[in-house]
């Protein structure tokens, strides 16, 4: 059906656009803390880490992605199911563990990269099911 | 170990019962006509007046500041994969409060990402 084709690609493209995002995000946050350093967890230290939190560029800068993020995922969520979209949106795992080896020079182990392996295998089966099963505000799902 | 914990709950509640309470009000916004920028903005503005987005996003906060805290404590790629396990909790939200029909293979697909997530966490 042409219809459900379109929400298909619809919806995987901001699926990708959530992921970019989100992981560009994720991946500046880490840089920016890591340039903070370890929290406290007193009000002391809080406040601190709040004012070095709004005071980093970094920091800034991941939001300005995460905000991409949360527009995207707004969009996406408007018309298809939060429970296709949160685990098609995992597959940026990949990507995340990729980008960490390759940014960060984190190290990966087999068994981590066979738990992404899985990540993978069980994001396609979500994303073999229908993206919508609940009517949309002045629709009704066929 | 036990601080990690704490704001991993955290983080996992937070994002969970936030990102639900958005998806009630996306779902009541209904989705723009177009992904263009000014029907974009538009939606935007319809889905700023709907309660169910505001109700989602102190919540979201509340996650977002335990994401930093564990981030400045852990690796990116323990805390990320750690967090995943929202996916149960979420997928259960998704049934039981959304009303989504969650089918064999979507559960067979959200358990894979668990256990793939189970053995990234372990490393």
């Amino acid at each position: 059906m042409a219809s459900e084709r379109r929400l298909r690609i619809k919806t995987l493209v901001m699926v990708l656009a959530m992921v970019v995002c989100a992981n560009a995000g994720d991946l500046l946050l880490k840089r920016g803390m890591s340039q903070i350093g370890a929290v406290r967890l007193t009000p002391s230290g809080l406040a601190q880490a709040f004012r070095l939190t709004v005071a980093s560029g970094t920091i800034w800068i991941a939001i300005f992605f995460l905000t991409g993020f949360m527009l995207s995922y707004m969009t996406v969520l408007s018309w298809a199911d939060y429970s296709y979209v949160m685990p098609a949106g995992a597959f940026g795992y990949a990507l995340l563990t990729l980008l960490a080896v390759v940014f960060l020079h984190e190290s990966v182990s087999p068994r981590r990269w066979f738990g992404v392996v899985l990540i993978c295998v069980g994001v396609l089966l979500v994303g073999q099911t229908k993206p919508r099963t609940t009517a949309v505000a002045g629709e009704v799902v066929a | 170990m036990m601080r990690v914990i704490l704001a991993l709950t955290v983080l996992i509640l937070g994002s969970t019962g936030g990102e639900i309470a958005i998806t009630h009000g996306m779902k009541a916004t209904g989705e723009p006509a177009r992904l263009r920028p000014l029907e974009l903005l538009q939606f935007l503005g319809r889905a700023m007046r709907n309660g169910w987005f505001w109700a989602g996003v102190p919540l979201m906060a509340l996650s977002f500041y335990s994401l930093l805290i564990l981030l400045s404590w852990e690796p990116i790629s323990l805390v990320i994969p750690a967090s995943a396990f929202s996916y149960v909790v979420g997928t259960l939200g998704a049934k039981y409060i959304l009303g989504e029909q969650i089918s064999t293979a979507r559960w067979a697909g959200v358990l894979l990402v668990c256990a793939g997530v189970a053995l990234v966490a372990a490393g």
